[in-house]
């Protein structure tokens, strides 16, 4: 099988608006499915809602597009219930950080063998533009037309300290580290956010002079820094630009985890 | 045996095998005893952080397959109402479990009441259906909770089991038979789209992971499942099915009990309060009182009213201010008498009376 067998063929084109990074993102999760051979029948995709979670409905294995915020908690049960099937979770930054926060902190402490790629586009695209709880102090959106007065959820850092089994955060422009991300999350046993930085030149370039994609892309490449490098910085005492995120694997560990095949 | 425990144990009878819920006053002793019982018969338990997250990790289980329930109260009921319209949008079969207390709001965690009858029918946003059981004993506490199973795998609906804290604390001699009537969902037709219904209106059910590779989803969706939200057309017919597919099977669902049909004044009761209306029987046997007890209440069966020609009053003792009376006023010309309760205490058997001597 190649990744493109995983898709729906006849609900394509999707509904993403040019330049969306989502596609990018559904591209390498399902390179990273296919690379490691699961079949499409024993494996479920789950989301919120929001433009991220719209992405099963591209995706032809059985999958459950529920209600806002509560994905994780829905996919608890399908992986409780048959430990046997994988399950891929595919939300956003309103989806999960903002309605479904509470079911997010949970779910990492109970650490269900679930596999959760966070599309953070610091907006809410579905609805127009709305501040979420990752959008950037100062940023234009409808709903913070002065600037974000807000400060903003490190979401990895959450999961790691909620007590996820594995937690990396890559961008839309890291596509090869993103994959072996994704992968590394499938086969690791217990939870698992992947945090994917991606662009919305719709909702919020447009707002917040990223309009160009391929800028937009050059901007999170350049403005990412690799967590081993970055500590390395801060370990020598030297400045560390202030817009800078850090990328890579946040943690991978064993703790005990629910609903692990057996 | 306690009724919420009795509850349970229908429950485990009709082969729930997965149970997501969070504590809450009077309904917790459900949990608890699902706690003990589930991992012991391969089943799973799960305290959930919210009931948010209980009914939503039930809707996930039944997509598996599983027989799946969870047990609340008011607060917790009103934060499961978004839950339960996706159910209802994706027909999912499940039991949801309502041990009434007093509201609103926190109200009186500790004492009964039937306040939550219209928040069951119609507490979701949108036109749907759904199918409501009222027990009154322990032992219906067990019966009604497998026909709770049987009616929402068969119907594909969210089925409630509408109790309250009198019942479910109460503790009666429970006999639980060898053996209980399972019926299962039917199961999709390979090749059929997921959503298309036949004459009964009920699709077959495609089980997660066994490579039907459905789309289930709360938004407006065509016959294939995929999402139809701006086809005015498709949502008409998906909504009219969802109602349908319930309220035209109205009298095979129902469930009544009828005593002295020739009657002219006519208890009508479901739950607790059934209770009151036994011993007002019990202690006038001379005289011809009807009684009319609901089992079943949603959909409610209207044409059980006329099992009572002679009717000249329907007298309704509820533990609220007249829900199901405000239905019942809907389908019948006989004058409708509600005798609301509010506080969290049964009806006496001298407030029934003088209801009954007032209609006369």
């Amino acid at each position: 099988m190649s990744f493109r067998d995983w898709y729906r063929i006849d609900r394509l084109p999707t509904i993403y608006c040019v330049g969306c990074g989502n596609g990018t993102v559904i591209n390498c999760t399902l390179h990273a499915v296919d690379t490691l051979g699961w079949k499409w029948e024993e494996t479920v995709f789950v989301s919120g809602i929001g433009c991220s979670s719209r992405a099963p409905g591209y995706i032809k294995t059985d999958s459950l597009h529920t209600t806002h915020g509560r994905a994780l908690a829905f996919a608890t049960g399908i992986k409780l219930a048959r430990p046997d099937l994988h399950v891929v979770v595919f939300t956003g930054d309103g989806d999960l950080a903002a309605i479904g926060g509470n079911h997010f902190i949970h779910s990492c402490r109970r650490n269900v063998d679930m596999t959760v790629i966070c599309m953070n586009n610091w907006i809410y695209g579905m609805t127009g533009g709305q501040g979420s709880p990752t959008t950037p102090r100062g940023a234009i959106t409808t709903t913070t037309p002065y600037g974000s007065g807000e400060g903003v959820f490190d979401l990895s850092a959450l999961a790691v300290v909620a007590g996820a089994n594995h937690v990396a955060r890559w961008t839309s422009y890291h596509v090869k580290e993103l994959t072996r991300a994704i992968q590394t999350g499938l086969e690791t046993p217990g939870f698992s956010l992947i945090e994917v930085l991606t662009q919305c030149p719709t909702a919020y370039g447009r707002r917040n002079k990223l309009r160009d994609v391929a800028e937009t892309v050059e901007y999170l490449k350049d403005h990412a820094i690799l967590l081993q490098k970055y500590n390395r910085l801060v370990q020598e005492g030297k400045p560390v630009p202030e817009d800078m995120f850090t990328v890579g694997e946040f943690i991978r560990r064993n703790r005990p985890a629910m609903g692990v095949p057996p | 045996m306690q009724g919420n425990t009795a509850c349970a144990e229908g429950a485990l009878a009709a082969g729930c095998r997965f149970f997501a819920g969070y504590p809450i006053t009077p309904s917790t002793e459900v949990a608890e005893h699902m706690a003990v019982k589930l991992p012991k018969t391969k089943g799973v338990f799960i305290q959930m952080e919210d009931e948010i997250a209980s009914i939503a990790a039930v809707i996930g289980a039944s997509w598996t397959g599983a027989r799946a329930m969870t047990a609340t109260s008011g607060p917790g009921f009103s934060l499961m109402m978004e839950n339960i319209g996706y159910a209802a949008m994706t027909e999912t079969p499940c039991v949801i479990v309502n041990i009434q207390r007093g509201g609103p709001s926190t109200g009186q965690p500790t004492l009964g009441a039937q306040g939550d009858m219209l928040q069951c029918r119609f507490g979701s946003h949108g036109d749907y259906s759904i199918i409501a059981l009222s027990p009154a004993s322990v032992q219906e506490m067990f019966e009604l909770t497998v026909k709770a199973f049987n009616l929402s795998e068969r119907y594909r609906v969210p089925t409630f089991l509408m109790g309250d804290e009198i019942i479910g604390h109460m503790r009666e001699r429970l006999t639980i038979p060898d053996s209980v009537e399972v019926i299962g969902r039917k199961k999709l037709d390979p090749g059929t789209m997921p959503f298309k219904a036949g004459g009964d209106d009920i699709p077959g059910f495609p089980v997660f992971g066994e490579g039907y590779g459905v789309h289930v989803t709360g938004l407006t969706h065509d016959e294939r499942g995929y999402p139809a939200t701006t086809n005015p057309k498709a949502h008409e017919k998906l909504v009219m099915r969802l109602v349908r597919k319930v309220e035209s099977a109205r009298k095979e669902i129902a469930d009544y009990r009828v005593t002295s049909p020739d009657a002219e004044q006519v208890f009508v009761s479901y739950g607790a309060p059934t209770r009151t209306v036994h011993q007002v029987l019990h202690d006038r046997p001379k005289e011809e009182i009807g009684h009319l007890q609901l089992r079943v209440v949603w959909p409610f069966p209207e044409f059980a009213l006329s099992e009572f020609p002679e009717a000249k009053s329907f007298l309704v003792p509820e533990m609220n201010l007249g829900q199901m009376a405000r239905e019942m006023e809907r389908h019948t010309d006989v004058p409708v008498i509600p005798i609301p309760k509010l506080g969290g205490e049964l009806h006496t058997p001298d407030e029934l009376v003088r209801a009954l001597e007032g209609s006369r």
